[in-house]
């Protein structure tokens, strides 16, 4: 298992093909994408990487994450996460991740906060159906309806899909395929939508569901600490 | 710049050094040089109707070209930047006051003909083109 990148969502628009199609696609930004820390089996119970991305003022920064970024030696982060590694595919620390870490091709999962709805109604929340528009629906054409039965339960079932809070959760889309990559600004193109507004935090990684394919570095393609060539660190294709 | 605009930029810029379209606006007939691929051959297909309306911007723009076959009214919408227009010639550059003709629809045989412009600008833009048609072909010959 791979690390993923932590992207920002830039927008959408359009790629032309060579047979002449169209492909719809969401263009994600790597901005000092770099390893902060590691999680290890004797020290935490588990294994993964934790990536830090965009560039804080050290004003902004709380203090405690001031230290956690200087043992790393790494400028202050605008957000961290980790992703779960094998022990093989720890990447060092500082190592700033580059966008062929993705091979053109492959197939991503990507987790982003979906946009907020606000307090949405049954229709537009769980896909009502609402009430009839005339044959003496008054007032309530958007309600949801009935939502149970008699003095039996005497209840309303736990879970009734009911009007309420709707987006700004997270939201993961599977199986999106990477159209390019653009290692000098950072870029991947990904095919079709991606939760989230525009600007908002992205996180890709290697889809789970679809096999990669032989060619993308392992453990990743980054730059080292400081100097200014990508060098993928291990064989390409190792296991 | 921001990245949206430079990206689609670049890929404007890759489509137009292959072809040029030339300016062409609704109103005008125009012959679409389609490339169509059937199996591993491509050839040239020629679409020829009206040009009834043009929408979008940048990489985004398409226009749609209306035409009678058969009695049938047929449309096709063509994006601006699409790999799979060879050229686009201008047969006829009509007079019409509306940017969408999507009166023509309803209409058909004589009440749907477009006269033909005959302005300063009409004439400038078919001058400009000859003289782009001789400098080409000025240019295959020296070459």
């Amino acid at each position: 298992m791979r690390s993923g990148v932590i992207a920002q969502k830039v927008g959408m628009t359009r790629v032309y093909t060579e047979g002449g199609e169209q492909i719809p696609v969401t263009v994600l930004r790597l901005e000092n994408c770099q390893v902060v820390s590691h999680r290890t089996e004797d020290k935490n119970g588990y294994t993964a990487i934790q990536l830090g991305v965009g560039v804080a003022k050290v004003k902004n920064t709380p203090k405690a994450m001031r230290g956690h970024f200087a043992v790393a030696k790494v400028e202050p982060k605008r957000k961290v996460a980790e992703f779960r590694v094998t022990a093989d595919n720890l990447i060092d620390i500082g190592a700033e991740i580059t966008a062929d870490h993705f091979v053109n091709g492959q197939y991503v999962d990507v987790v982003g906060t979906s946009i907020g709805k606000g307090f949405a109604g049954a229709m537009k929340r769980h896909n009502f159906g609402g009430l009839r528009a005339s044959h003496g629906v008054s007032v309530s054409h958007r309600s949801h309806g009935s939502t149970g039965q008699c003095q039996d339960p005497g209840k309303v079932f736990k879970g009734k899909k009911m009007a309420g809070h709707m987006g700004a959760t997270r939201v993961t889309t599977q199986n999106l395929k990477v159209v390019k990559t653009d290692v000098a600004r950072g870029l991947i193109l990904v095919k079709g939508a991606v939760p989230g507004s525009k600007g908002g935090w992205i996180l890709v990684s290697d889809a789970i569901k679809k096999s990669l394919p032989d060619d993308v570095p392992m453990p990743g393609s980054f730059r080292k600490n400081g100097s200014s060539e990508t060098s993928v660190a291990s064989g390409k294709g190792a296991e | 710049m921001n990245i949206i605009d430079e990206i689609e930029q670049e890929q404007m810029a890759e489509i137009e050094a292959k072809r040029k379209l030339p300016v062409f606006s609704p109103g005008d007939t125009i012959r679409v040089n389609v490339r169509v691929t059937e199996g591993t051959r491509t050839r040239v297909q020629a679409y020829e109707g009206v040009c009834i309306a043009r929408k979008g911007g940048g990489l985004n723009e398409s226009f749609t070209v209306r035409k009678i076959s058969y009695g049938e009214g047929v449309e096709r919408v063509f994006p601006m930047f699409s790999p799979i227009i060879d050229s686009v010639d201008v047969i006829r550059r009509g007079k019409v006051r509306r940017a969408k003709l999507y009166y023509l629809r309803d209409r058909r045989g004589k009440s749907a003909r477009i006269v033909e412009a005959t302005n300063v600008r009409a004439k400038r833009l078919k001058d400009a083109e000859r003289a782009a048609a001789v400098a080409a072909k000025a240019a295959a010959v020296k070459k």
